[in-house]
């Protein structure tokens, strides 16, 4: 790309002069393509173009706006700068112990082997972490890691790492086309299955049409929390990336896993969902509830009973002597912790507005709570009424993050599909049934760097050989984008579908399930799918959000329905799955994996079981002294 | 306990609009970014508009509402009296390009002329020291959420378009006197003063951080001692050669 031009709108970098072969669109080549400009798109991005590729980063929104800048406690890392005994051994552990052993022990490993080097790397592009007493990066506690270990700023990490990664990438002078949504990734089939051509999108401003032809294409899209009523999730969170993945041939792992994060706001109705973030608890924020009793004592499972304070006094102690006290139960997992509060509120011991207390006020002074809180503070002031200063806080569970996602080599991100590659919440197994607080932004860092990498290598290994886009397919893509402005018999408005299936899931797949509820959501998916086929578009394509929202939906229906087989099929309860009727852990299934794929002739999805990569015998001692 | 909110919202794109007079329901603790969701979601299923967080961490929700520059999801409802009309507007100083959306790419182009961070090397353990008193003053400034409020509000380029090309705006100013600020930087610092682009056009108003929703003291903080560096360095012919000089050997061994 020599000269390039500018979107007459955004002034993001286009060519209409490279309208090329016979589809007509506005024309990109690169090597590697990212989709997501997140923590794992950009730093995808800035490891691909280190390598030597061209690069091109798309995404939804503006940079800088990503998910990933919400992330408020921190980047979990076993730097050892609060705890010398830390290291990847432990955080190994604790991350396949939350995981319940689920998580692909190989990921897990290079997870905390590689995380602290990529977070000292943030420092060198600029970041500011908050620092310790000797000036090094200072570490905070969270639910289900032994040590302080999270690297943060307040409680707006993800800002400063996205805002971090951007300006590395801007540096770079890496080409970005912000608001532009990509609809379809292409394949070529060939010899020895499919491979990834290319991807096709639209520019929100415009609406019109551009093609990517890209040998290598990163998924980095993020999840689907868009599809619960409840949540602390974005309108971008729409499950872009899995649906790209499955219909381009990829398989998606872990899928009956969501994590519902615990503290969740409840109150006003304009904010329930929005998070509160675990740091509250971190820095001693107590959970009560309408008894004033901290009910986190009752709930503490067998498999924690150990490394877990069981009295009152004990978990004060832990405060002030980490070493001779164990840890309170509001810091056990978050899947305990939210199963546990929704059980105080379903038994009517819940605060006046369905939620619990989260109390730090009565054990922090009001300078500790704003330095260490900032926009916690600020979040109840502006928009509660609240000082969290001197009251408590209500929450309630809300969804979060997704554990499932694109199935992938551990070592290079690839999926199924030769060229396509994922990286960060859109990728699975790393976290298995339940991910740890912290453990996603470095997992944003560590598969996101590795991912570019692959990218780019199989870029420069196929550059003899590039794969072609078939005019034929570029076409279909572009009819397949405008067909809801000319739906015959239109009559659905997609606002209300949206809402239907945000009220389905939220009411039938939430944190307790039962098989019942299941086979009834699949059902309730399948009519919204049919009504689907009749939504209506007003307008016309100039950024026109019930558009872009209908282009959505299908997305949206397609990973529902994946999360609800394999919720039906996992018949146990284990990490963010909980199944009323099969109320404990399994060992068979602790040993199976659930693959959904997309069946295109019968325009299906398909399940299948499949066993779970085995732990190396030299990393099994790690798990057998204290249990 | 809901009510019929009075909603102007203006519609239309760069050939021109109009107010579009609208009734939404809207309910208790609601902040205007709701009002215009349920606006779009029931009665006006295209009307453009930015937002993801809806928390106030994300700086997409820029508009003008009533004339004054805020963030849609953190003004809240209840600071309106009931029967007042709410009028919300694109923000004036980026040209629109739908309805509430404006085109930001101004202040993407003028990030690209900030430099890189350029640190020390790394201690021997291959880790880095700063105090947190030295890091305090630059993380006030990377709490901006780049909402562009302030580079909407600030006279030298509201209004005047023909001072954008030679002015970044406070928002970038935060940018170079972060890099100023920071511990283990080893960009030029007179430099870094000098090509603040547009610092001298700011007549030190304080607008921009009167709208900043995270409060950050852009003028106080960040425009006035880069101002003085500036002032400085410039009188004091010492200096001048001194930093002059330095700058060629960083640029050799570049
Ligand atoms: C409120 C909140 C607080 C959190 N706090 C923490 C924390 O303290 N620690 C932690 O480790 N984790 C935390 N998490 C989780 C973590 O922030 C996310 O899991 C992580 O940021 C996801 O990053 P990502 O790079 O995978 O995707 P994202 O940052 O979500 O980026 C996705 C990108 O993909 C783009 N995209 C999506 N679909 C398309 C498409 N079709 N075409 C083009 N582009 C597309 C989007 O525009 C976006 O740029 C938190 C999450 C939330 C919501
Ligand atoms: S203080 Fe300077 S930058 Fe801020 S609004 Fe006034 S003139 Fe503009
Ligand atoms: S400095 Fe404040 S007003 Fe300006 S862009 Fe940043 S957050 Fe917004
Ligand atoms: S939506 Fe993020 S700041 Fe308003």
């Amino acid at each position: 790309m020599a000269q390039s031009l500018r979107h007459p709108m955004t002034g993001n970098r286009m060519d209409p002069s490279a309208e090329q072969g016979g589809h007509g669109f506005e024309a990109h080549e690169y090597d590697v393509v990212v989709i997501g400009a997140g923590g794992a798109g950009l730093r995808a991005a800035i490891a691909a173009k280190d390598a030597g590729a061209r690069v091109a980063i798309v995404c939804k929104s503006l940079l800088g706006k990503a998910h990933t800048v919400m992330a408020e406690g921190g980047i979990a890392a076993a730097m050892g700068n609060a705890y010398p005994d830390d290291n990847w051994e432990v955080h190994f552990r604790d991350t396949m112990r939350g995981g319940k052993m689920l998580n692909n022990w190989r990921m897990a490993q290079l997870h905390a082997q590689e995380s602290p080097e990529r977070v000292i790397e943030l420092e060198e592009w600029g970041a500011l972490f908050d620092r310790t007493e000797d000036g090094l990066i200072s570490q905070r506690d969270f639910g289900g890691h032994r040590y302080a270990r999270l690297a943060h700023v307040g409680d707006r990490t993800g800002l400063e790492m996205i805002r971090t990664l951007q300006q590395r990438a801007v540096a770079l002078d890496i080409d970005v086309f912000m608001e532009c949504t990509v609809t379809e990734v292409f394949t070529e089939s060939g010899r020895g299955g499919s491979r990834v051509s290319g991807a096709f999108g639209y520019w929100r401003e415009t609406g019109r049409f551009v093609v990517f032809k890209a040998p290598s294409v990163v998924l980095a899209t993020g999840g689907i929390g868009k599809s619960y009523q409840v949540t602390s999730n974005s309108w971008e969170y729409t499950g872009d990336g899995h649906a790209l993945a499955l219909r381009a041939g990829a398989s998606l792992i872990n899928m009956e896993f969501v994590q519902f994060h615990p503290t969740g706001m409840v109150w006003p109705p304009s904010v329930k969902g929005i998070l509160v973030t675990e740091s509250v608890r971190g820095d001693g924020g107590a959970l009560k509830n309408s008894e004033g009793n901290r009910f986190m004592f009752d709930y503490i499972p067998e498999y924690f009973k150990a490394e877990t304070a069981d009295s009152v006094e004990e978990a004060e102690g832990w405060y002030a002597d980490k070493k001779n006290n164990r840890r309170p139960p509001e810091l056990l997992p978050r899947d305990e912790v939210a199963r546990a509060i929704n059980s105080e509120i379903k038994a009517g011991r819940g605060s006046p507005h369905g939620g619990v207390f989260l109390d730090i006020a009565s054990r922090r002074d009001a300078e500790f709570i704003r330095r260490r809180l900032p926009s916690m503070y600020h979040q109840f002031k502006e928009l509660a009424d609240v000082d969290i200063t001197t009251d408590p806080m209500e929450v309630g569970p809300t969804c979060h993050y997704v554990m499932g996602g694109v199935e992938v080599n551990a070592d290079t991100e690839q999926s199924s599909v030769t060229g396509l590659f994922a990286a960060g919440e859109v990728a699975g197994g790393m976290h298995g049934s339940n991910r740890l607080g912290g453990n996603s932004l470095s997992d944003l860092l560590v598969f996101g760097r590795r991912a570019g990498h692959s990218a780019a290598y199989h870029a420069f290994r196929t550059a003899d050989s590039k794969p072609a886009l078939v005019d034929d397919d570029v076409r279909a893509a572009a009819d397949h984008a405008v067909a809801p402005f000319s739906v015959e018999g239109a009559i659905e408005n997609p606002y209300t579908i949206q809402k239907d299936l945000q009220d389905l899931m939220q009411r039938l797949v939430g944190i307790i399930r039962t098989g019942e509820e299941l086979t009834e959501s699949l059902a309730e998916i399948d009519k919204l799918k049919e009504r689907a086929k009749y939504l209506t578009v007003e307008g016309h394509r100039q950024y026109n959000p019930g558009w872009h929202l209908a282009l959505d939906i299908p997305n949206m229906l397609l990973v529902s329905e994946c999360i609800a087989k394999a919720a039906l099929e996992r018949e146990e309860s284990r990490g963010g799955h909980t199944r009323d009727d099969y109320p404990g852990p399994d060992p068979a299934w602790g040993a199976r994996n659930l693959a959904l794929t997309w069946n295109d002739s019968a325009g299906s999805i398909e399940l299948k079981r499949q066993p779970l990569p085995e732990m190396p015998d030299e990393l099994k001692p790690l798990f057998e002294d204290r249990s | 306990m809901g009510y019929d909110l009075n909603l102007r919202v203006w519609r239309g794109d760069s050939s021109g609009g109009e107010l579009g007079d609208y009734t939404v329901e809207v309910e208790e603790g609601e902040v205007v970014l709701d009002a215009i969701h349920r606006l779009q979601a029931t009665q006006t299923g295209d009307l453009a508009v930015r937002w993801n967080c809806k928390a106030g961490k994300c700086g997409s929700c820029s508009a003008e509402v009533n004339g004054r520059p805020r963030l849609m999801c953190m003004t809240r409802l209840a600071d309106f009296d009931e029967a007042e009309t709410i009028t919300v507007t694109p923000m004036r100083s980026f040209p629109v390009i739908r309805d509430l959306v404006t085109d930001v790419s101004f202040n993407y182009e003028k990030a690209k002329q900030v430099p890189a961070f350029a640190p020390t090397p790394r201690d021997a353990d291959g880790k880095r020291r700063m105090q947190q008193a030295d890091v305090e003053r630059g993380q006030e400034f990377r709490k901006c959420i780049e909402c562009f409020l302030c580079q909407n509000t600030c006279h030298v380029v509201r209004d005047h378009e023909e001072n954008k090309p030679a002015f970044a705006g406070p928002r970038l100013f935060l940018r170079y006197a972060e890099l100023d600020m920071h511990p283990l930087d080893t960009n030029d610092r007179r430099k870094l003063s000098q090509e603040a682009a547009g610092l001298g056009m700011c007549n030190i108003t304080k607008c921009c951080s009167e709208v900043c929703p995270e409060n950050i003291k852009i003028t106080d903080n960040a425009i006035i001692p880069m101002k003085e560096r500036v002032a400085d360095r410039k009188y004091d012919p010492l200096v001048w050669l001194g930093s002059k000089i330095r700058r060629r050997t960083d640029r050799e061994e570049v």
